[in-house]
């Protein structure tokens, strides 16, 4: 009896098992027809005159735009601005929230200092404190800095004060009977312990220091990612708005897929690798 | 027991912990035992009857109520490299290879890198893990990191080597194995040893003695003296003077637990 190639039905029923690997190409398969889809989907509305350019620009007037932008060097000197800006402040707050998120979570007396303090301002909208940036700092760069920081900071403490009470007391206890004393173990365990933890907390707060671009970029800006696309939208340049939205998507991208190696090529040890 | 050649003697120790909405439950109560230099002791009992509390009370991590805990005759005041421990759960350095968690506790002391080295060579070696130096925890299986953890607390020379059901959450098959590795460790080393385990098979294949404990408050029920012949070979399980050992530490253990269950005697079952 000859048999036949699995059929289309049975093949997704052999890609949709719950919690199961699939193969490399299924799965490469699943990345390419995402894109495609979407794509064609635009193409259709826009080409097909279904949607006016002014809501949705089509592919071609979107490159057209970002040719446009390049070629004055307008895009990268904006998107050099918003980068500047997103890694000064995220930065800071990672130098300042990773310390005492570690200590937070290992010292009960340091939690009950800073605990009740983050959650009240943690809640705070950042584009509420404007004002009160505007009136400390004043308008120019460091206003925006503080901005990204004041985003960031407040929730990456939180959630490396969880990693770090997360390390298991054993490890700790561990090292003292193998002769440490209580300040070696803050430097050879409890540090290295976080450090993969870390690791993934610095890049999710990485991914929500670009979304406050646009509150960063919102006060007297004139150069940014975020001010290139407030003023587009004052012209109805829509095609622009679609630029700089994609610029941000693709740095995104890259940071993110840059934390992924650096995780791999720093912490090789990592179980979450 | 000679009062003179014990390494280790805890006595009349107790241990309140005082619960957060008030009340407090006595986990030991006035507990004294001792530890002749190059013995084995295992203690065994119920659990939640307070062992692996009294081993940490000789590791120097908790402090008890009242009592006291000497070593070489010197009061126990805090963790020390004196007192090498082996826990339940895996806790090598994940961020450190094979060599580098064996050498943690040598690094501390200032050590140099080539006596390390050759320390670290000689722990694996004892432990079958020689040629693993170079791999992370991730990359052993449950047991072989136990072996590492046993070569990481010996590498540091204690004068006691403190076991809390070191083999618990192992497979049936590779607690057995690493039993007999650890038999032969000991014939080979004479290390010191107190081993806590609710292992009663363990218990007596491994020990010189061992101590029955109470259910909570936790006190000594019995003291059992293994008179097995050394060296010792796994087929000593089969011996008629090894199973007697295990109907007595059996029946001994069996009373705490129907204590614990409220019912007195089997009849009640």
């Amino acid at each position: 009896m000859k048999r036949d190639r699995p059929g289309l039905l049975a093949r997704l029923s052999e890609v949709l098992r719950p919690h199961e690997p699939i193969s490399r190409s299924a799965y490469l398969a699943g990345v390419g027809a995402s894109a495609v889809g979407i794509f064609a989907l635009w193409a259709i509305l826009t080409y097909g005159g279904l949607v006016a350019p002014l809501f949705l620009p089509s592919p071609s007037d979107i490159v057209r735009a970002a040719a446009a932008l390049i070629a004055d060097g307008s895009l990268a000197e904006h998107t050099w601005a918003s980068v500047n800006v997103i890694v000064t402040g995220w930065v800071l707050a990672v130098l300042l929230a990773v310390p005492l998120g570690i200590l937070m979570g290992t010292l009960k007396f340091v939690e009950a200092l800073l605990e009740p303090v983050v959650n009240f301002v943690r809640y705070l909208p950042v584009s509420a404190m404007i004002p009160l940036l505007i009136l400390y700092i004043g308008i120019g760069t460091p206003q925006k800095v503080a901005v990204i920081f004041i985003g960031t900071f407040f929730q990456l403490i939180l959630l490396i004060a969880d990693v770090s009470a997360n390390v298991p007391k054993d490890l700790l206890d561990s090292a003292y009977t193998l002769g440490a004393r209580r300040s070696d173990v803050f430097g050879r365990v409890l540090l290295p312990a976080t450090l993969p933890g870390v690791m993934d907390n610095l890049r999710i707060t990485m991914g929500w220091a670009w979304t406050y671009l646009i509150v960063a970029e919102l006060v007297a800006a004139n150069r940014g990612l975020g001010y290139m696309i407030l003023d587009a939208s004052r012209g109805l340049f829509t095609d622009r708005i679609f630029v700089g939205l994609f610029t941000i998507g693709l740095l995104g991208f890259g940071f993110d897929a840059t934390f992924k190696r650096l995780h791999r090529l720093l912490l090789p040890w990592s179980p979450k690798i | 027991m000679v009062a003179q050649n014990l390494r280790l003697a805890i006595r009349g120790l107790s241990v309140v912990f005082t619960r957060r909405r008030g009340g407090s439950v006595t986990a030991v109560e006035n507990l004294s035992l001792g530890v002749r230099e190059e013995e084995f002791v295992s203690i065994v009992g119920p659990s939640g009857c307070g062992k692996s509390t009294l081993l940490r009370i000789v590791a120097g991590l908790i402090r008890p109520t009242s009592g006291e805990v000497m070593l070489d005759d010197r009061p126990v005041e805090g963790p020390g490299a004196d007192r090498g421990m082996v826990f339940q759960s895996y806790t090598l350095f994940p961020w450190l290879t094979v060599q580098g968690n064996v050498e943690f506790g040598l690094r501390l002391r200032g050590r140099p890198p080539e006596e390390r080295r050759e320390i670290a060579h000689r722990y694996l070696d004892l432990v079958g893990l020689r040629g693993t130096e170079p791999a992370y925890p991730k990359e052993l299986s449950g047991g072989m990191q136990q072996r590492v953890a046993i070569a990481r607390a010996m590498a540091n020379e204690p004068a006691i080597l403190l076991m809390d059901e070191p083999f618990g959450a192992l497979d049936a098959q590779t607690r057995s194995v690493m039993q007999e590795l650890l038999l032969r460790v000991w014939e080979q080393t004479h290390k010191t040893v107190l081993f806590v385990t609710h292992d009663i098979d363990e218990a007596i294949l491994l020990s010189d003695r061992i101590y029955v404990m109470t259910t909570r408050p936790g006190r000594i029920k019995t003291e059992v003296a293994v008179t097995l012949p050394r060296p010792r070979e796994v087929s000593v399980m089969d011996t008629p003077e090894f199973i007697a050992l295990r109907q007595r530490v059996h029946g001994l253990i069996r009373e705490e637990t129907l204590r614990v269950l409220g019912l007195e005697s089997r009849d009640h079952l």
